[in-house]
């Protein structure tokens, strides 16, 4: 039985996060609103109008193409991609074709299973969005909302491997454009987009078979199930002798299937043409660096650094660079901690994203600056308060927004390291319960737990536990 | 001499003088239209009427109530001592090929014949806050395509002033033949390939086509982009300049609006030609025209415009011009043949939006699908012009094709462009600040004469349409009139943001002809519509 290797590429479309539509002043993004509010007659296509180029759609275009190691032009054009469509007011749509923003590119995307696979860019341009058609009861409704919202187009080789694969890219992709701040890519509101093309081959063949190219899926998930269950599907046609015709597929989220929307035996001729309603955008050394000054380390890179220069293990490295607000809060705090890197991983990934968990926060509302978590671990580590008044610092700082010294002051929440008060807590306690201190004295000593629990109750929590341990034990021994 | 005669200049004097009203201006050329033009272009003309062929028929709507209230604001302006603007008072018509907000902007096409705009093109809006008077919106060729205005969807077509039984030219023929006849002072026109220049040839007047992006493209429906400028016609060269100082400049609404400032231009026009290097050019002289069989065929222009040409240069000469002959242009010949390929190309590309979907056209047959629906509305909403040229767009600009044609034309324009870059370097071997050329290889000719003939039509640009593929500015004067009687044109070209050199040399030559008696002539109009 021959063995199959699947061969994936994939067709993504990003929304930008800027304010404005890449050609006009409307609103770019209308997920919140009702149709046809964000548009006016440029991008409505109205006779004469014509297009202004929103520079903060090249800036963000540019850190995306850093980002993926592609050659920035110095010059690239605007194209026109000529088809009829009644969602695409001007009948043609402002493209870039053979002289793009940016050539070439690739991300190296670690799988769960320890190996690394390239993904290559072959294709990175910026473009501008269609609206949306919608059928209703035999009616076609058209929402020109999404005409211009920036787009930029990115298109892998056929390199990836298996749906798993392709879905590690896109987690991947969709980390590293939050991370830029240049997409909010959230699959399931349109801002990342994904096509896949899929077509197998005996494994270490070195041609390509015809593929299939799968639309319309709407989560990491989808393209992951759409492309295993297609995998599948090839792998059963071709073993039953049929040849496998290069079909567009539409995944249906409901019921998980995959239906032939249309063959494509011929390609359309979009009788592309330079723009001539734009100038060509001159990415001169000046904004270049200016842009490219923006660009942060990224998360890979960072994630990498935080295991060698910090030695956290690899699962906590992920974690805190899973966003780049919470790997920066990170490395301030542990800055400003000046201990060992682990403590403050510890802190923030169990006990500050708990509470963060706990009241459906975010990591930008956060009251608690990296300075005073390292602060509360400090007290912590000096015995100053103890691990659950330090938990319940956190709490109260975050309300308060006040610091943590000034609270533990304030509030008189130091531990109690007097041991003539400590001695007489116990000593009334141990008078009180005469019952459990025969019992204790009896050979019952996991009621030692109990007692320490009965002294910082009284105390508040505020009692050093160990040395209420030891008073306890020399006054019961 | 009514006061509708006057130009823009001589009305604005009056005017700041308080001698005569804004609405007296306006009231006279009403009072022009009412006796001159006839009905305006309509779809549904029905028989033609026997004053159809003694009327103009420059107009396709009126906008005579916003005319009046702009003219009752800039005489409470002058009333008031405050400034109303460079254009105040001023009536002028707009070729409806541009967008004007609440006014029905048809391009002369079915297609948008009940298309209102809900925006106001940027050249007419500041017309407007110049406090000029926007009497209405005039014909052209449908979509501006077109030599003779014959082919608008509008009909009856503009007729030539000065001869009736001419065209006025086009595609800006109703903006020159308003202008000739005294129903405006001013127009605003469009030219691709001479849309302006042509029928101001034509008709009599001064016409410029300014540098590429010196005036904003927003708002006028596009022919070819790479190619369309708006710019004046006038019946005086000053005016031209006036009306092209409030028109040109940087505009938000158009990022090949170009970010060069804006010369007074009337403050240059009187600093005559001396020390200017103007060239005369053989391959100006001529018309280069493939035969059916495909070999070249050469033409000379009429003779009367090649007269007329070089006694521009002895009376520019005679001013101090420096004249220097046999300026190799080479590329000249191919300007129509590059033109044809580029601006279908364009031309097919601007028109898919007009699809019955969104606005305009739409079929009224019952249909059983979208494309169907598409195919009807098109096939019913253009006209023979527009169809042609979206035959010949989508064909060269096909995959197959686009290296044969589209590409080779865009070289041949870098060609022609090259030969402008030549005379008009500074360090090169020529130094020219104009090139003198004719407008047009003959007069207006007869209605009906040349219609439907497509390439013959396309070959009356050959002397104009280097420009617009250079990009560089142009105008054409009124140089004295032929043994028929009808006006011949000259033509000055310069380099890039020129305009303020080639109205001067173009002032310069209205003093130097300002005695001669055909510059009395009175357009025949008057008498037929009398």
């Amino acid at each position: 039985m021959t063995e199959y290797e699947a061969v994936i590429g994939l067709e993504t479309h990003i929304q930008l996060n800027t304010i404005t539509k890449i050609f006009c002043a409307c609103k770019a993004d209308s997920w919140f609103d009702p149709p046809n509010t964000n548009i006016c007659p440029v991008c409505t296509g109205l006779p004469g109008v014509l297009p202004v180029l929103n520079r903060a759609v090249v800036e963000k275009a540019v850190l995306l193409a850093a980002a993926m190691h592609s050659e920035v032009r110095p010059l690239s054009f605007f194209d026109r991609k000529n088809y009829f469509y009644p969602d695409l007011p001007k009948g043609y749509q402002i493209s870039q074709y053979d002289c793009s923003l940016a050539a070439g590119g690739y991300m190296d995307v670690p799988m769960p299973q320890g190996y690394v696979r390239r993904v290559n860019i072959h294709k990175l341009h910026i473009e501008e969005d269609a609206g949306k058609t919608k059928n209703a009861g035999g009616v076609r409704l058209i929402d020109f909302n999404r005409c211009g919202v920036p787009l930029v187009e990115m298109v892998t080789g056929p390199d990836l491997r298996s749906g798993d694969e392709a879905a590690q890219y896109l987690i991947r992709l969709r980390q590293l454009l939050r991370w830029l701040g240049v997409s909010e890519a959230d699959m399931e509101k349109g801002h990342l987009r994904c096509d896949a093309n899929v077509s197998i081959r005996p494994r270490g063949a070195d041609y390509l078979n015809p593929k299939t190219e799968i639309k319309n899926v709407n989560s990491i998930d989808a393209v992951r199930e759409a492309i295993t269950r297609e995998i599948e599907r090839q792998i059963h046609e071709t073993e039953a002798g049929r040849r496998i015709e290069a079909w567009t597929l539409d995944w249906d989220e409901e019921t998980g299937r995959l239906s032939k929307m249309r063959s494509k035996e011929t390609e359309a001729d979009y009788r592309y043409f330079r723009e001539p309603d734009l100038l060509p955008v001159r990415l001169d050394d000046a904004w270049r660096d200016a842009i490219l000054a923006q660009l942060p380390e990224l998360p890979l890179a960072r994630r990498a650094r935080f295991m060698a220069d910090y030695g956290l293990p690899e699962y906590d490295a992920e974690l805190l660079t899973g966003e780049r607000g919470l790997s920066d809060y990170f490395e301030s705090a542990v800055k400003a901690y000046g201990g060992d890197p682990k403590r403050i991983s510890n802190w923030l990934l169990n006990d500050v994203m708990r509470m963060l968990n706990d009241r459906g926060m975010s990591a930008s509302e956060l009251k608690i600056t990296p300075t005073h978590l390292a602060e509360i671990v400090k007290l912590v580590d000096a015995d100053t308060i103890n691990t659950s008044t330090g938990k319940a610092l956190l709490v109260k700082v975050q309300e308060s927004g006040r610091a943590p010294a000034e609270i533990v002051q304030a509030e008189g929440l130091a531990q109690v390291k007097d041991d003539a008060a400590i001695r007489a807590v116990v000593e009334a306690i141990l008078q009180a319960n005469p019952k459990e201190v025969q019992a204790y004295r009896g050979g019952k000593t996991t009621l030692m737990g109990w007692f320490v629990g009965q002294v910082m109750r009284q105390m508040k929590g505020k009692a050093d536990p160990n040395l209420a341990r030891r008073v306890l034990e020399e006054l019961l021994g | 001499m009514e006061l509708c005669d006057l130009s823009a200049l001589e009305l604005s004097r009056l005017l700041r003088r308080r001698e005569v009203s804004a609405q007296e201006i306006l009231d006279s050329t009403l009072e022009r239209i009412r006796a001159v033009d006839g009905r305006p272009g309509t779809l549904e003309p029905g028989e033609a009427l026997p004053e159809d062929a003694r009327r103009i028929h420059a107009f396709i709507s009126f906008t005579e109530d916003q005319a009046r209230a702009q003219a009752q604001a800039v005489d409470r302006q002058l009333a008031a001592g405050e400034d109303p603007g460079l254009l105040a008072g001023i009536p002028f018509t707009v070729k409806d090929i541009f967008c004007v907000r609440g006014t029905y902007s048809t391009a002369a096409s079915r297609i948008l014949a009940n298309f209102r705009a809900p925006y106001t093109a940027t050249p007419v809006e500041r017309m407007l806050a110049a406090g000029g008077l926007m009497i209405g919106k005039v014909n052209l060729d449908e979509f501006t395509y077109g030599s003779s205005n014959e082919s608008s969807a509008f009909q009856p077509s503009p007729r030539n002033p000065w001869n009736l039984d001419r065209v006025p030219g086009g595609s800006s023929g109703g903006s020159a033949a308003s202008v000739a006849a005294g129903e405006a002072a001013l127009s605003l026109g469009t030219d691709t390939a001479g849309s302006i220049r042509q029928p101001a040839a034509f008709c009599g007047v001064v016409g410029m086509k300014p540098t590429y992006g010196r005036v904003s493209r927003y708002g006028l429906i596009a022919f070819a982009s790479s190619l369309d400028c708006p710019g004046p016609l006038a019946r005086t060269v000053a005016d031209a300049a006036l009306m092209l100082r409030v028109i040109a400049g940087p505009d938000e609404h158009d990022g090949t609006a170009a970010l060069v400032e804006v010369p007074d231009y009337l403050a240059e026009l009187e600093r005559g030609v001396r020390g200017l290097r103007i060239g005369l050019s053989p391959d100006y002289f001529r018309i280069t025209a493939p035969n059916p069989d495909g070999s070249l065929n050469e033409e000379p222009i009429a003779p009367e415009i090649e007269r007329a040409v070089l006694d521009a240069a002895r009376r520019l000469r005679e001013m101090g011009a420096e004249i220097i002959e046999d300026v190799p242009m080479p590329n000249t010949r191919y300007g129509i043949p590059a033109y044809f390929v580029i601006s279908r190309v364009e031309a097919a590309s601007n028109l898919h939006r007009y699809d019955g979907a969104k606005y305009g056209y739409r079929t009224p047959d019952p249909v059983d699908d979208l494309h169907a629906m598409y195919r009807r509305s098109r096939a019913q909403g253009f006209g023979l012009q527009p169809k042609l040229r979206i035959l010949m767009g989508m064909y060269v600009s096909a995959a197959q094709y686009s290296a044969q044609y589209y590409r080779r034309a865009l070289r041949v324009r870098t060609l022609i462009r090259r030969d402008f870059d030549r005379i008009f370097d500074p360090s090169g071997p020529y130094r020219l600040n104009a090139l003198l050329t004719p407008t047009t290889p003959t007069t207006a000719f007869g209605m009906g004469a040349v219609y439907g003939d497509s390439v013959l039509m396309q070959y009356a640009d050959q002397l104009t349409v280097p420009s617009n593929h250079a990009g560089i500015p142009g105008v054409s004067l009124p140089a004295g009139f032929d043994a028929a009687g009808l006006p011949i044109g000259i033509q000055l070209l310069g380099p890039d943001f020129s305009e303020a050199d080639l109205l001067r040399i173009g002032r310069a030559y209205e003093l130097a002809t300002a005695g001669e008696p055909w510059r009395a002539a009175r357009p025949a109009i008057f008498d037929a519509a009398r």
